[in-house]
């Protein structure tokens, strides 16, 4: 099936709906699968507005975050997904643990096996590192961000996010500007979208701009404003400290003269475009702050509320083969 | 003693010949239809082929057992060695290293410590046994210094062997600029990287006069700056491995590592373009690129896993796939793999000529084999063609008339 056909509680059930053991990334997902998720995570999103532990599904389980790039929202994120839904949830801060001492990503993951975890959340910052680390344990893995390569949940959550604000994202224009070349959050949204039939337009300077990226069955664009024309979303990417000086662009003030959304641009937007941002956001460099606040245009705040939902869908369905949960034991 | 080979099928410089090859000692005392001597032993080899035995140029390790399972007698062994081969001691060492059944022709640094600042002892070192000099695994990216490398080069009478690609465009990148880094996420160069490099030595080579090898060219920009100064009769010559013939970036999907090579895999028409320069004779050398590289340097996660694969004993079943795939003819291969290597080397062996040392293999070509990553004789089995089923196999290698397989 099509995503533009899509009609929920018609797909198929249990584990044939979603036969993966792990989520490292968003290539190798049918459109039905990704569907499916968005699907589980809605149930979450009316729920996460009332107090407390939501859930007792993952009562009993350990959950390892195993974060070896330091990160603040998507941690927490991912601790408060699987603290609603009862787990045990242990933080490793491996950026500054042995990891530092030399020891190998392979010696971490055959340690993470051991000591049983029922689901690890890894990030690093090499690309490819989290299937090395899955291909290890005898437990799913979760994707949090591999190097430039993907980060599935955060693309799960923008497409919810569409979908919820704009009835489907098939159909829908959007897009992205920032630092495409760099940007996982890119990549993985690139292929989400696309493969629910969204038509997707990146942008970046030639310089940040991945080489073939149309293959992807994107549309490469260098001029931000030309790009915008009928958008329907505008997701604005963080441009990283490293990248703002020197090699890439001339300065930051130059990249906002030509890349950063403010509200003059947006106007070549649609009227009721949604603007998109995965935090978090150098106000002033890519997103100005009267876009970024803008009440009804922006999701921003929202696309943070939308990530817990996500994330406790993902570690609830990649966790049900090992609960025995019937149809998927 | 004496032995004589019957029923062979000789491969000589330009054609292959059935007959007989005479081996007195340790060096080929006849070829073609030979009388058998009273006190010579005589070996039938059953229609086998009887080649001249592998020259691998450019290998980076010295691994007996996979040289040996290669059909490989010689190897010119590359300076990013630890310690580096840029002293008459270490050099001297590692020439004696293989012997008797396996011949190191070390490659020293053509600057010392291969940093690219200074001149290497260029003649010291060819003294102590060095048969060229290198880059190394990089280019030498001061225009100033390639020059005089390859003028103080030709004065010692050493080719050159260049690493080509430029390093202002490659930067830390480890796979080719295209579809496939993009959909990985892999830090990428594009491939003209390597026509500019060879474009600046070309012609820093043209104005020395120095004789020029490059290691791996593997783009189609590459060859076309190759061809036309062959044309232009300049002493140019260029390698390839049979990775970058068969394989295109595509088999870095799933990042595995042991895809992970230097120069990178590259775009499927830059591997045709491969496949023609083959062909049409512009590459001269098909080697190994032996770099054996254990799970503590592949089981990484791409960018960091290091570059190179075990190529040693996959070499000749491989290219012979080109020979059954009509690329070019078993002689033309041989050249390849032995005559040409040895010339670069300046090295009296390669053919089956009388008074060249008896180095020699017997070929069963047709004999099927599946390449095995944990089955292989050398120190690591980082081998990109785990699983592939091949023909050709080397039956026996003799080391200057002594069998060593």
């Amino acid at each position: 099936m099509s995503a533009s056909d899509h009609r929920p509680g018609a797909v198929l059930n249990g584990s044939e709906a979603f036969p993966h053991r792990h989520l490292t990334g968003i290539a190798g997902l049918q459109p039905h699968e990704i569907m499916f998720l968005l699907d589980e995570a809605e149930q979450w999103v009316e729920a996460n507005k009332e107090r407390g532990r939501l859930s007792d599904r993952l009562a009993g389980l350990t959950q390892i975050n195993a974060f070896f790039e330091n990160s603040t929202r998507t941690l927490l994120s991912f601790e408060i997904a699987g603290k609603r839904l009862g787990a045990d949830v242990v933080n490793m801060h491996a950026a500054q643990s042995s990891v530092k001492k030399g020891e190998t990503l392979i010696d971490t993951a055959v340690t993470l096996n051991a000591m049983r975890a029922d689901v690890i959340v890894i990030r690093h910052g090499s690309s490819g590192a989290v299937q090395l680390i899955a291909d290890k344990v005898d437990c799913p893995v979760l994707n949090a961000g591999d190097g430039w390569h993907e980060h599935p949940t955060q693309a799960l959550l923008d497409a919810l996010t569409i979908r919820r604000r704009r009835g489907a994202v098939a159909g829908q224009r959007v897009v992205i500007c920032g630092d495409i070349l760099h940007s996982r959050v890119a990549r993985s949204n690139m292929l989400a979208l696309t493969a629910l039939a969204a038509e997707v337009r990146v942008v970046a300077p030639s310089t940040l701009m991945p080489a073939e990226v149309e293959r992807m069955g994107v549309t490469p664009f260098s001029d931000f404003d030309a790009a915008l024309e009928g958008a329907d979303v505008v997701m604005m990417l963080r441009l990283q400290n490293e990248r703002m000086s020197g090699g890439f662009i001339p300065s930051t003030r130059e990249f906002h003269m030509r890349y950063g959304l403010t509200p003059e641009r947006l106007e070549r937007a649609r009227p009721d475009a949604l603007v998109m941002h995965p935090g978090p956001m150098n106000r002033g460099v890519e997103i100005t702050s009267s876009v970024a606040d803008d009440k009804q245009r922006s999701a921003i705040t929202e696309q943070v509320a939308m990530g817990v939902a996500v994330r406790m869908a993902c570690l609830d369905v990649l966790t049900r083969h090992e609960r025995g949960v019937e149809g998927w034991a | 003693m004496k032995r004589l080979f019957t029923n062979a099928r000789l491969v000589l410089s330009d054609h292959i010949a059935e007959g007989s090859l005479l081996v007195d000692g340790d060096t080929i005392a006849a070829v073609g239809t030979v009388e058998a001597p009273s006190d010579a032993e005589t070996v039938d080899v059953g229609g086998l082929l009887l080649a001249p035995a592998i020259v691998d140029l450019g290998v980076f390790a010295m691994d007996k057992a996979a040289m040996r399972a290669g059909g490989i007698a010689r190897i010119g062994l590359m300076p990013d060695q630890s310690p580096i081969l840029d002293g008459p001691g270490i050099i001297q060492r590692a020439s004696a290293m293989g012997k008797p059944e396996l011949w190191v022709h070390p490659i020293a640094a053509a600057t010392a410590g291969l940093e690219g600042k200074d001149l290497g002892e260029m003649a010291i070192n060819a003294e102590a046994g060095a048969r060229a000099v290198a880059t190394g695994r990089r280019w030498i990216a001061d225009s100033g210094m390639m020059r005089k490398v390859l003028a103080y080069a030709r004065d010692c009478g050493l080719a050159v062997i260049a690493h080509a690609e430029d390093a202002g465009l490659t930067g830390n990148a480890v796979a080719t600029s295209g579809e496939t880094a993009t959909r990985l996420g892999l830090p990428a160069a594009p491939a003209i990287a390597e026509a500019l490099a060879i474009a600046r030595d070309l012609m820093l080579a043209e104005e020395t006069g120095a004789q020029l090898h490059f290691r791996n060219v593997t783009t189609a920009g590459g060859f076309d700056l190759i061809r036309a100064a062959k044309r232009a009769g300049m002493p140019v010559t260029c390698g390839i491995t049979p990775a970058h013939l068969l394989l295109s970036d595509v088999a870095m999907t799933d990042f595995r590592t042991f895809a992970h090579l230097s120069p990178p895999l590259r775009s499927e028409a830059d591997r045709q373009a491969a496949l023609r320069a083959l062909g049409e004779g512009t590459i001269d050398v098909i080697g190994s690129g032996h770099d054996p590289r254990g799970p503590e340097e592949k089981r990484l996660p791409f960018a960091d896993a290091s570059p190179g694969m075990a190529g040693a004993e996959t070499l000749l079943a491989l290219s012979l796939g080109l020979v059954r795939d009509e690329v070019l003819t078993i002689e033309r291969l041989f050249a390849l793999l032995a005559a040409n290597p040895a010339r670069i080397l300046g090295l009296s062996t390669g053919t089956l000529e009388v008074g060249h040392p008896a180095d020699l293999i017997l070929v069963n070509a047709d004999a099927p084999w599946q390449i095995q990553a944990d089955r292989m004789a050398a120190k690591a089995g980082n081998t990109p063609f785990d699983g592939l089923p091949v023909q050709g196999k080397t039956v026996a290698l003799f080391k200057g008339g002594t069998e060593v397989l």
